[in-house]
C-alpha cells in the first residue's frame, strides 16, 4: 500500500476495543427505558414552559391541522400505516374536551400530549444492533474500498481486484489525533458541512476508519424511505428526523432525544446546516434547533454531576469534493429558491435502492479525489480546546466552562441564553468550516472564470446572466492566467493567516494547477462547468454548474482582487 | 456571590468621570458600589470626601485603584471610560475576567482596528475594523453576557436627581433584567432591548450631530433649523446605523430620537458645546485642549466618515462636519453647501 502524503499511520486502533463499552450499545441495550426517559422529560417541557390549558389546546389543535395536512399531501412510503387513525383519535378527543377548563381536562390534555410525544420518541429512537454493525461496517469498508479501488484503477474489472487502499483515495487529514484523544476524554458532537448524499456514507467510514466507536447520527426519515440506506442507518445508530414535522411536540422530542443521547454519553453527528448547500457554498447560516441540543446537554451535565461532569467537544468536518454527482439539481433549486424570495418545500426526491447502488459506482468509479478535513475542536460554546480537552480563550488563557452557566456562583439553566450560546456557536462552526475548508485547484479555477465571465456582464442580475449562452462564454487563456495567478496568491495570503487551507495539489507551477482544476472541475457532468477548448480558450458549457462550483470559495472576499 | 439575592452582592463601576459616578449613583441607591478610579488621587478623594471632581457620591460608594478586586468581588460591572480609553482599560481587567461576569458599558464610542496604522492613515474603513464597546469587550475578554447604557443621560442632570431613564440593551435576557433591578428607582426608569450593537450605534453616531446642533446654535440659528438637523441627522443615523449592523428601530426610540432630541439640546453636551465654540470661532485644538472630558463626537465623526466613503452611504452633515473639523471649512461655507443638497424623499428608510 503507497500513500502518497501522509505521515500519520494508515490504519488507527480502536480507541475503545470492546464493543460493549460503547455508548451507543450500552443505550441501544437499555433502549426502552432510554425512549421512556425521552417520553417523560419532552412532556414535562411541554407542561412546564409556561404554557397554560388554552395554548396547549391551540397547540394541540394546530399539530392535528399541521399532521393531516402532511399526511393528505406528502405522504412517504416509511409512513406508518395507522396514521389517520391515530389523528382521528386524537381530533375525537379534542372535540369531547370539556370546554370548561377542570381537572378532568388537565388529565385529558397531558394524555394526549402523552400519546403524541410517545408516537414520536418511538419514531425518532434509532434501533442499534451489535451484530448488524459488524456487517454494516464490513459491508461499507470493504464496498467503499472495492469501489474506490475501481476508481483508481479506472476499470470495473478492479472492483474484484483484492488491493484495497481506500485511504489512498479520501484524504482524511487535520485534528486527528486530537479527535481520538477527546473521543476518550468526553462526548463528541461532529458537525460536517453537507454538499452530497454521499456525505454520510462517507462520514460513517471515516468515523470506523479513524478507530471511533460509532456515533449516533441523526437521519433525514426520507432516506429511510430507501430499503438499503434504511438498512445501514439502522445500524449505524441512526435516528430519524422527519423534516416535514414542524410542530412544536415533534421538536421538542427530537430535541430532547439528541439532548438525552449527548447526556448518555453518546458521541452524535448531525450535519448542522440541516440539508445539502444547494448554492454550493459552505454552509453561512446553521439550523439551530439540534444545535441547542449541544448546549443544553452541556448545562444539564454541569447541573447534574458538577465538577465530574462530561464536557462535550464540538468539532467540525470540511468534506471536499471535485465533483458533485447532484450540482445541476442543487443548483437549480437554489435559484428557484433565491428567484421567489420565498420558502421552498423540500420534495422527497425519488430515489430507490437500485438508484442509489448505481449512483455509488457511478460516483466512485468516476470520482475523483474525496478530502475529508477534521476541524480543530471547541467546546460547547464554541471555545477552541487543547489536546486533554481544557477550554482556552484567543490569549491563550484557560476558560472553566461550566462558568458560562452560572449566575451568582451556581449553575442555573436559563434558555434565552441557552439560545444565545447556540447563536455563538453557530457563529463559531461556520467561521470553522471556512477556516478548515481545503481549496481545491477545481473550485479555484471555476472561481475565477465565473468573476471574470461576470463582470463582463456586472449590469445583468445573476438570474439573467446565466440565462447568456454558454457559447458567449470564453476567455483568453492568458488573461485567465494572470487573474489564477493573482488569486492564488491572495488564497495563499490567507492561508498564511490561518483563514482556510489548501489542497496540496494547489502548490507547483501555474500552469499544472489550472490545468489540473480543469480536468478535475464537475468531470464528470455531461455538461463540463469549464474547458479548455481546441483554440486553447477557456470556456463554459454549463454556466450554472460553473456557478455552483464557483461558490465554495464564497466567503473569502476573494471577489475584490478580481 | 454565591448568594441569590442580587441586592446583596456589590456592584462594580469602572471610570470616575461624570457618567461613571452618574451611573454609581444610581446604582447605589440599590446596592453597595465598589467604584474604580485610574489614579490614587481620585481614589483617595472618593475614599475621604466622598465625592470625584467635585460631584458627590452615594454613602454606599467605596473607591478603589484594583481591578482585580472589582471583578473578583463584583459579578456585574459597568464600565464607563473614555473609548480612547477602553482598549487599555479591558486589557488590563481581562485576566480576571470569567463567562460569568456580567459587563454593562456606558461609553458612546468606537474603537478602529489600526493594526499600526494611524487613523488618518486609513483612507476608508471597513465594519470589520470598528468595534464598539460591547464587540471590544467580547474580542479581548472571556466575558459574553455584555450590554450596554443608552439614552438620554447627562451625567449633570443625573446627579442632581431629576427624573430620567435609560435603555439597558443585550442580546441576553438576564443581562437586561439584572441591569433594571440594579439601576431601577423611583425617578429612574429603564427599558430593555435585544438589539445591542443598535442601541449601541445609536449612543455613538448621535454626537456626530449633537457637534452640528452646537454649531448652528453658535451661529446663532433658531429652532426651524435645528429642526431640519436633527431630522435629517437621524436619517443619516440610521443610514450608518444599518450599514454597521443595526435596526432601524433602535433609532426610533428612548436612545435613538430621545437621546438624539436631549444632545442636540443641551449646553451641557460636550459635543454640542464643542460645536458650540467651533462656531464662536475657537479653533478644535484650543477647544480640546480646553475640555475636562473627551468630546467622542471628534472621533466618531472622523470614522463615521471613512466608513460612508466606504460603503457609500449618503451623509451630507457627517462628511460636511468632517471638512469643517479637519479640512479648515469654514463652517458658513460647510451650511450653505448642506442646504443646496438634492434631498428628495423624506422618509426612505422604513
Amino acid at each position: 500500500m503507497s500513500s502518497n502524503h501522509s505521515n500519520s499511520p494508515k490504519t488507527y486502533p480502536p480507541i475503545l476495543p470492546t464493543r460493549s463499552e460503547w455508548p451507543v450499545v450500552q443505550l441501544s441495550k437499555n433502549r426502552k427505558e432510554f425512549v421512556s426517559n425521552v417520553i417523560d422529560e419532552t412532556i414535562s417541557k411541554l407542561l412546564h414552559n409556561g404554557l397554560g390549558d388554552q395554548q396547549l389546546v391551540e397547540e394541540l389543535e394546530m399539530t392535528l391541522y399541521l399532521e393531516n395536512n402532511r399526511i393528505r399531501r406528502n405522504p412517504w412510503k416509511v409512513d406508518p400505516e395507522d396514521e389517520e387513525e391515530f389523528w382521528a383519535d386524537i381530533k375525537t378527543q379534542l372535540l369531547n374536551l370539556n370546554p370548561i377548563i377542570s381537572d378532568t381536562g388537565d388529565r385529558e390534555i397531558a394524555e394526549m400530549i402523552e400519546s403524541i410525544v410517545t408516537r414520536y420518541a418511538e419514531e425518532i429512537a434509532g434501533n442499534f444492533k451489535q451484530s448488524r454493525y459488524r456487517m454494516a461496517r464490513t459491508i461499507i469498508t470493504f464496498g467503499f474500498a472495492r469501489l474506490l479501488n475501481a476508481a483508481r484503477l479506472k476499470g470495473p474489472r478492479a472492483l474484484f481486484s483484492a488491493q484495497l487502499d481506500l485511504q489512498d483515495k479520501i484524504q482524511v487529514n487535520g485534528e486527528i489525533d486530537q479527535l481520538r484523544s477527546l473521543a476518550k476524554i468526553g462526548t463528541v458532537v461532529m458537525v460536517p458541512t453537507h454538499f452530497s448524499n454521499l456525505d454520510s456514507a462517507l462520514i460513517g467510514w471515516v468515523i470506523q476508519y479513524l478507530g471511533l466507536p460509532a456515533f449516533i447520527y441523526g437521519a433525514g426519515l426520507n432516506l429511510f424511505n430507501i430499503g438499503i440506506f434504511a438498512y445501514f442507518m439502522n445500524s449505524l445508530g441512526a435516528y430519524k428526523v422527519d423534516r416535514r414535522k414542524k410542530n412544536l411536540m415533534y421538536l421538542e422530542t427530537l430535541k430532547t432525544y439528541s439532548t438525552e443521547a449527548l447526556n448518555y454519553g453518546c458521541h452524535s453527528l448531525f450535519f448542522p446546516g440541516g440539508t445539502r448547500s444547494r448554492s454550493g457554498r459552505i454552509e453561512e447560516k446553521l439550523k439551530l434547533g439540534l444545535l441547542s441540543t449541544t448546549i443544553e446537554a452541556q448545562r444539564c451535565n454541569y447541573l447534574q454531576h458538577a465538577t465530574e461532569a462530561t464536557k462535550i467537544f464540538v468539532v467540525p468536518v470540511v468534506l471536499n469534493y471535485h465533483f458533485v454527482l447532484e450540482a445541476p439539481i442543487l443548483i437549480h433549486q437554489f435559484l428557484e429558491q433565491q428567484g421567489q424570495e420565498r420558502y421552498y418545500v423540500e420534495s422527497d426526491e425519488k430515489i430507490n435502492s437500485y438508484k442509489i447502488l448505481k449512483f455509488l459506482v457511478k460516483f466512485f468509479t468516476k470520482g475523483s479525489d474525496i478530502s475529508v478535513t477534521i476541524g480543530k475542536a471547541m467546546d460547547a460554546v464554541g471555545n477552541y480546546v487543547d489536546q486533554q480537552g481544557n477550554s482556552v480563550d484567543l490569549k491563550g488563557r484557560a476558560i472553566d466552562t461550566s462558568d458560562y452557566f452560572k449566575s451568582f456562583g451556581a449553575i442555573n439553566k436559563d434558555p434565552q441564553r441557552d439560545m444565545e450560546y447556540t447563536n455563538m456557536l453557530a457563529e463559531r462552526i461556520t467561521g470553522e468550516f471556512h477556516r478548515t475548508n481545503r481549496v481545491f485547484s477545481s473550485h479555484l479555477v471555476a472561481f475565477v472564470a465565473f468573476r471574470m465571465f461576470r463582470q463582463r456582464h456586472s449590469k445583468l442580475d445573476i438570474f439573467d446572466f446565466l440565462r447568456i449562452p454558454s457559447e458567449e462564454m470564453s476567455l483568453d487563456y492568458q488573461a485567465f492566467l494572470d487573474q489564477f495567478k493573482h488569486i492564488r496568491e491572495k488564497v495563499f495570503e490567507l492561508k498564511a493567516v490561518g483563514a482556510l487551507q489548501t489542497a496540496f495539489h494547489l502548490e507547483g507551477p501555474i500552469e499544472q494547477v489550472i490545468s489540473h482544476g480543469l480536468d478535475n472541475v464537475g468531470l464528470y457532468h455531461a455538461k463540463r462547468p469549464l474547458i479548455k477548448d481546441k483554440q486553447g480558450k477557456i470556456v463554459s458549457q454549463d454556466l450554472y454548474t460553473l456557478y455552483y462550483y464557483h461558490n465554495r470559495m464564497h466567503g473569502y472576499d476573494l471577489e475584490q482582487y478580481l | 456571590m454565591t448568594s441569590n439575592n442580587i441586592y446583596d452582592m456589590t456592584v462594580g463601576v469602572i471610570g470616575a468621570g461624570s457618567f461613571g459616578c452618574a451611573v454609581a449613583n444610581i446604582l447605589a441607591e440599590n446596592v453597595p458600589v465598589l467604584l474604580y478610579a485610574r489614579t490614587q488621587k481620585l481614589v483617595n478623594q472618593i475614599q475621604q470626601e466622598h465625592q470625584a471632581r467635585n460631584i458627590p457620591l452615594h454613602s454606599n460608594v467605596t473607591g478603589t485603584g484594583d481591578l482585580e478586586l472589582v471583578a473578583n468581588t463584583c459579578s456585574v460591572i459597568f464600565p464607563v471610560v473614555p473609548s480612547s480609553n477602553f482598549r487599555s482599560m479591558i486589557s488590563d481587567l481581562s485576566p480576571y475576567l470569567k463567562p460569568y461576569h456580567i459587563l454593562i458599558h456606558g461609553t458612546k464610542g468606537f474603537e478602529v482596528q489600526l493594526n499600526g496604522h494611524t487613523l488618518d492613515q486609513l483612507k476608508t474603513l471597513h465594519k470589520d475594523q470598528v468595534y464598539t464597546m460591547s464587540e471590544l469587550i467580547r474580542h479581548e475578554s472571556q466575558a459574553v453576557r455584555v450590554g450596554c447604557l443608552a439614552g438620554p443621560n447627562l451625567a449633570k442632570e443625573i446627579n442632581e436627581l431629576q427624573p430620567a431613564a435609560t435603555v439597558v440593551a443585550s442580546h441576553f435576557d438576564e443581562v437586561i433584567d439584572i441591569g433594571q433591578k440594579l439601576l431601577k428607582s423611583d425617578r429612574f426608569g429603564v427599558f430593555g432591548n435585544n438589539d445591542l450593537i443598535g442601541i449601541e450605534l445609536c449612543g455613538v453616531l448621535k454626537n456626530i450631530i449633537a457637534v452640528g446642533a452646537g454649531a448652528l446654535s453658535g451661529l446663532g440659528y433658531g429652532d426651524n433649523t435645528k429642526g431640519l438637523l436633527i431630522s435629517r441627522g437621524m436619517v443619516e443615523l440610521i443610514y450608518l446605523g444599518r450599514a454597521l449592523g443595526g435596526n432601524v428601530e433602535a433609532f426610533l426610540g428612548l436612545a435613538g430620537v430621545g437621546d438624539l432630541v436631549t444632545t442636540c439640546s443641551s449646553n451641557l453636551s460636550r459635543n454640542f458645546t464643542l460645536g458650540y465654540r467651533l462656531a464662536k470661532g475657537e479653533s478644535l485644538s484650543e477647544i480640546l485642549d480646553s475640555m475636562e472630558e473627551v468630546a467622542e463626537g471628534v472621533n466618531t465623526i472622523k470614522i463615521a466618515k471613512k466608513l460612508s466613503d466606504n460603503y457609500r452611504i449618503r451623509t451630507p452633515i457627517t462628511n460636511t462636519l468632517y471638512q469643517v473639523l479637519f479640512e479648515d471649512l469654514s463652517l458658513d461655507v460647510g451650511l450653505h453647501q448642506l442646504m443646496k443638497y438634492p434631498f428628495s424623499q423624506d422618509i426612505d428608510f422604513l
